[in-house]
């Protein structure tokens, strides 16, 4: 430690800094706290106690029941699952092949596609909406899990960006060598390319993943049937049946945060690396 | 025996060799790979993207109700009855609460990115604790803060505390605070996803150039506006330019929290309210695209600041 005599300004400072940070951090974790508090407290003792109060007991499950067995939870969590799976499965087959081309391929052709993909950045996805609506209705797909699914998969230029950083950095020589070992293109794509990827693989899968789970316009609008709800618009459908029982929807909203927060917990440096590889290049 | 079916076994390799993919020149096989991996995402895209694009602007100038067969062009009628009634305009005025806030959320994340990435105790916990909310489900967020301005809920128990009860008042719906309680959860949300991308690009600024202005006598604040601030401008354009579009186009929290309702209607919710629930899918297409058009100029805004810095 060092031996320098601290000042009565840096202590000032000091506590100064540390107390704005720990208000900011109560900022954040109130709202959270009183909902998981809520989540686990009798609905009669919801109306009689205060919200900052604990509940009397963290072992009462009632809500959580209710929220699987009335509230549909089991169809949500399996919608967005099915859902989730094929969408990174298409964009990240989707993504690679096409950042394989941009980065290795610089002919007009591929570069005039670069350009496409480099213009739809500045189309807000959301502003579309009422005509992507009539196109995918006119596709027969309203009411499919197809649409948001390839939804997912067609909109998604992060992800080509992701891949084409990484792509830059591995080293074309690797393909060249490849090539002198009679290797044809694909073999170098499916043999080389991809397992060198990986690590950009995980990357989109978290960003993507955290994408599709957490999105409620896409299901909202284009898979409004009960047997197709996802977690979003389950949890949304809570507000009508159960907009005075706030213990239960309290409860439905801390299942669909636990998934979260187990990936937040595991993973939290590849998320902020792969947010940052994602967003730096433009 | 074993002589001829090795013979046919070669054979068949040979055959494969010859008409199979390997067999073709490089320069085939690079036409044929292009547009065999191209040929998937350029078809989602201009499916999901550029022709709903397009279509909408030709919709603008219909009077299409999207469920008749039959559309009439109606030149630029609803283009100006877009622009004839102020009750169109409204909802960018609503934007303004969540432009004003951006601001906000991107000079408190500097701050805060700065306080946690030099010289800080448990940064990681700060720095996960601001961050985790930008990860939440986007109903699951709305449904917090709905409990959380909820008469008697979290916010008036803690003014309660305080001996504050005096401001308590239906947030929600009180137009003179609904549109800031939105705009505020709309910095909870996301102002954890800057800071880490703030600490991120402060990580980068070497620390001898830091230790050196220190040696020659600069304060903290002088520090922070001409060595660390100059070192993040890239970033910290890009936020900033990426939120003034997620201003504009702002739409889950508002609609999920108060359905538009007393003055909280953004751009997006009205273009769909009048999409799918007016039918009046001419005139929704003329608002989104003017919301588009919006949109693109920020954008080349931002492309020509940030190349122009880039050279």
């Amino acid at each position: 430690m060092s031996k320098r005599k601290i000042s009565l300004k840096e202590i000032f400072f000091g506590t100064v800094k540390y107390g704005f940070l720990i208000f900011l951090l109560l900022v954040f974790v109130m709202p959270l706290l009183t909902v998981f508090f809520t989540a686990f407290k009798t609905g009669s003792e919801y109306t009689t106690t205060s919200v900052l109060q604990l509940p009397n007991s963290f072992l009462n499950f009632d809500n959580f029941k209710e929220v699987f067995q009335k509230g549909n939870m089991v169809n949500g969590f399996k919608n967005t699952v099915i859902v989730l799976v094929f969408s990174l499965l298409g964009s990240i087959l989707t993504g690679s092949m096409a950042a394989y081309i941009f980065s290795r391929f610089k002919s007009k052709f591929s570069k005039f596609v670069n350009g496409m993909f480099l213009v739809a950045v500045m189309i807000p996805g959301i502003a579309t909406q009422v005509a992507t609506f009539q196109i995918v209705s006119g596709l027969g797909l309203f009411n499919t899990r197809l649409a948001p699914i390839l939804l997912y998969c067609g909109t998604d230029i992060m992800t080509i960006y992701i891949f084409l950083q990484f792509l830059e950095n591995i080293s074309v020589s690797l393909d060249e060598s490849a090539i002198i070992d009679g290797a044809n293109y694909f073999q170098i794509f499916y043999k080389i390319i991809i397992p060198l990827l990986s690590p950009a693989i995980v990357t989109v899968l978290i960003t993507k993943g955290v994408g599709v789970y957490n999105d409620f316009y896409t299901p909202f609008l284009y898979t409004p049937n009960a047997d197709l709800l996802t977690l979003s618009t389950t949890l949304f459908k809570f507000q009508g049946p159960y907009g005075a029982h706030w213990e239960v929807i309290s409860a439905g909203i801390i299942v669909i945060m636990i998934p979260t927060l187990i990936v937040f917990l595991t993973l939290q440096k590849r998320i902020y690396s792969g947010l940052v590889s994602g967003s730096v290049k433009e | 025996m074993t002589t001829n079916t090795e013979t046919v076994a070669v054979d068949s390799k040979n055959i494969k060799k010859k008409f199979g993919f390997s067999s073709l020149p490089y320069k085939k096989q690079k036409i044929i790979i292009s547009i065999v991996f191209l040929i998937i995402p350029v078809v989602l895209l201009t499916v999901f993207t550029y022709i709903p694009a397009f279509a909408m602007f030709g919709y603008s100038f219909t009077d299409w109700d999207g469920i008749a067969k039959t559309k009439n062009f109606i030149g630029l009628k609803n283009y100006q009855t877009m622009f004839s009634d102020i009750k169109y305009w409204q909802p960018l005025f609503v934007s303004v609460y969540y432009l004003i806030a951006t601001f906000v959320q991107i000079a408190l994340a500097v701050i805060v990115a700065y306080l946690v990435s030099f010289g800080c105790k448990a940064s990681g916990i700060f720095k996960g604790v601001y961050f985790f909310p930008s990860l939440i489900n986007s109903v699951a967020i709305s449904f917090v803060f709905i409990f959380f301005f909820r008469p008697g809920s979290t916010l008036d128990t803690v003014l309660n505390m305080f001996g504050l009860s005096g401001l308590t008042k239906l947030w929600l719906q009180d137009t003179g605070t609904n549109n800031i309680c939105l705009a505020f959860v709309s910095v909870w949300r996301y102002i954890g996803y800057n800071i880490v991308m703030f600490s991120a690009a402060m990580a980068s600024i070497s620390s001898d150039i830091l230790e050196a202005s220190r040696v020659d006598g600069a304060n903290k604040f002088q520090q922070l506006r001409h060595i660390i601030l100059p070192g993040i401008s890239t970033i910290l354009g890009l936020q900033l330019f990426l939120s003034i579009t997620g201003a504009l186009s702002a739409f889950e929290t508002p609609y999920i929290m108060t359905g538009g309702g007393n003055g909280t209607m953004t751009f997006i919710i009205q273009t769909v309210q009048f999409a799918f629930q007016n039918h009046r899918v001419g005139l929704a297409s003329a608002m989104a695209m003017v919301l588009l058009l919006l949109c693109i100029i920020v954008t080349s805004i931002q492309n020509y600041v940030m190349n122009k810095k880039a050279r």
